[in-house]
């Protein structure tokens, strides 16, 4: 039998052993989610080496403006899968949800955590930021945006989680009573990965966290701050469904046969084909499902201002709004400057038929001199 | 604003003032052309045509002998490029459920590959018509700064159309935008530009056919 490999205390290896963890099943657990990050296969060998030898990363998670949705889904989903070891991966120092310690003992928390891993620790944001009034939204009375300026200070860097944190979510939909912006709207000296979704796929979460255990740095990202290996691709080109789009079969309403057979549901709202995110590869509790598969359109919850991109069950194609009324007074007003011009148009040619002189053959003849 | 902005706003204000412009500027026009009015024809009718207008709205759609092998490059980019940008149009699954949310009436679309081939069809159509008016040396002469504008507001639907459906040049989110954008140019310039045959296209043919007809000229 191979003799087990001891790590030094305080080490994610030293934690994975006192859980009874096996390096093989630790090795599976990498070899996923190196796959699930476009890496080659050969990577997670380094990967399990480079995230067991390290020490646990300090995390401080801040929740502002938010549902806690995304909490319930990294927290939820994770159970009682390989997965939730992520928890021993990391050393999860504040979160007002999952910690026991609350009022002055969990801020004293915060800020040693801080001070004993300044320039090192990661700082995980789920929530938007009120900057209408800071007393929207306080915890022990600082508000939401002094407290991400002063934890941000001295984080490694900053991993915006939900669509709430990374566009301003819900909050900020129209009219943004709160004035809510996103953690990018507010610190610019951070490097910050953006996790969009309401909430974000919990594997997705975790993936993005191991990359930054195992290379110490962020991994790629798009335009809108995500990691291209998880929102490179939208939901209705990894589709299953997306063959029955391309052949012109659509459900018409939720229940129908169409919709019973499995056919695209982009006439009942589908906002897939706008939609970077990994639902419909990596998929939902534990790859059981995604909202498509079971028989719900995607509402493009990864997308910033997804709330105020129109209504959920308004195929893409569809006008935001209905048209009807402003098309009835666009005729009107065609008609009544149609009718308008064909008046003037009339009179003025009648004009000219009455002003009309008539002449004749003497009138042509030239006077002579 | 990111992509999925520039697509609310191309959906939504956009598209809603597009539309207006394009029935308003209709509307105007046709009320113009009909009030320009025409001389009483004081003469009886030379032949008993009934029907003559209806006869040459279809007599015209079709080539009159010969024209085809005297000038095949007008005739057959111009009937794939119509006919191409029709159905894309109206048989595209998406564009029927826009008409479905503003008319209230929908049919059965296509599968995107027949569309998609069928856009490929129509732009290459376009391009070849385009080189043959730079080429012929009559068209050259006849053309004017609307003919190319109309050939371009005309052109870019198409392929940004193309573009986003295939997933080229730029990420599908900014495209579709893109795509949306460039067909509310054309609704919006449809009735001030000669793209305006759309709508006189048939009222025109059938008025031309119905004179003729009076004058005893046979449809």
């Amino acid at each position: 039998m191979a003799k087990r490999q001891a790590y030094p205390a305080g080490t994610v290896g030293e934690g994975l052993t006192r859980h009874g963890i096996r390096r093989r099943d630790f090795l599976k657990f990498c070899t996923t989610v190196a796959a699930s990050l476009g890496l080659s296969p050969a990577i997670a060998a380094t990967m399990a080496s480079a995230i067991a030898a390290a020490r646990r990363q300090s995390v401080i998670w801040l929740s502002f403006q938010e549902c806690t949705g995304c909490t319930e889904a990294i927290t939820r989903s994770h159970s009682p899968t390989l997965e939730h070891l992520i928890f021993d991966l990391i050393s999860l120092d504040y979160h007002h949800t999952l910690q026991a310690a609350s009022a002055e003992a969990a801020e004293h928390a915060r800020e040693q955590a801080m001070k004993d891993n300044a320039g090192k620790y990661l700082v995980i944001v789920d929530g938007s930021i009120p900057m209408s009034n800071p007393g929207y939204s306080t915890i022990a009375g600082i508000s939401n945006y002094d407290m991400l300026i002063a934890t941000a200070k001295d984080a490694a860097a900053i991993i915006a989680v939900g669509t709430c944190a990374t566009s301003g979510g819900l909050p900020k939909a129209n009219p943004n009573p709160t004035g809510a912006v996103s953690v990018g709207d507010v610190i610019k000296n951070k490097p910050i990965i953006n996790i969009p979704g309401c909430p974000p796929i919990p594997t997705v979460m975790t993936g993005v966290l191991a990359h930054f255990l195992t290379f110490g740095k962020i991994p790629e990202l798009d335009a809108l701050g995500r990691p291209k290996a998880y929102y490179g691709e939208t939901i209705h080109d990894r589709c299953y469904r997306r063959p029955f789009y391309d052949q012109g079969k659509f459900a018409q309403s939720f229940d129908d046969e169409a919709a019973r057979r499995g056919w695209c549901l982009f006439k009942l709202g589908c906002k897939g084909p706008v939609t970077y995110n990994a639902c419909a590869t990596t998929k939902w509790n534990d790859g059981v499902s995604f909202p498509i598969q079971s028989g719900h359109g995607c509402i493009g919850c990864s997308e910033a201002n997804f709330w105020d991109a129109g209504g959920f069950y308004k195929a893409l194609s569809m006008p935001l709004s209905p048209v009807q009324g402003s098309l009835g007074a666009a005729i009107a007003a065609g008609a009544a400057v149609g009718v308008t011009v064909t008046w003037f148009n009339r009179s003025k040619k009648g004009a000219a038929r009455a002003s009309h002189q008539k002449m004749t053959v003497d009138d042509l003849k030239r006077e002579e001199k | 604003m990111n992509s999925l902005d520039l697509l609310t706003f191309a959906r939504g204000p956009a598209l809603t003032a597009a539309l207006c412009i394009c029935v308003f500027g209709i509307l105007l026009r046709l009320f113009e052309i009909y009030s320009l009015g025409r001389k009483t024809d004081l003469a009886p009718g030379r032949t008993d045509s009934p029907g003559s207008g209806w006869k040459t709205v279809v007599s015209r759609s079709i080539p009159p002998q010969g024209m085809v092998q005297r000038d095949p490059v007008t005739y057959i980019a111009g009937y794939v490029f119509h006919i191409g940008l029709l159905f894309a149009i109206f048989f595209f699954a998406p564009h029927i459920e826009l008409i479905r949310d503003v008319l209230g009436i929908g049919w059965p679309a296509l599968p995107s590959p027949v569309i998609d081939a069928l856009t490929v069809a129509a732009i290459l159509a376009l391009f070849v018509l385009l080189a043959h008016r730079l080429v012929n040396p009559v068209k050259k002469h006849i053309s004017t700064p609307g003919d190319y504008l109309a050939w371009t507001l005309t052109l870019l639907p198409l392929l940004t159309g193309y573009l986003a459906y295939n997933h080229l040049l730029l990420e599908y989110t900014l495209m579709l935008a893109l795509h949306i954008l460039s067909a509310e140019a054309l609704l919006i310039l449809l009735p001030f530009t000669k793209l305006f045959h759309t709508i006189s296209v048939f009222i025109s043919r059938w008025y031309n056919g119905d004179m003729f007809g009076r004058r005893g000229v046979a449809s």
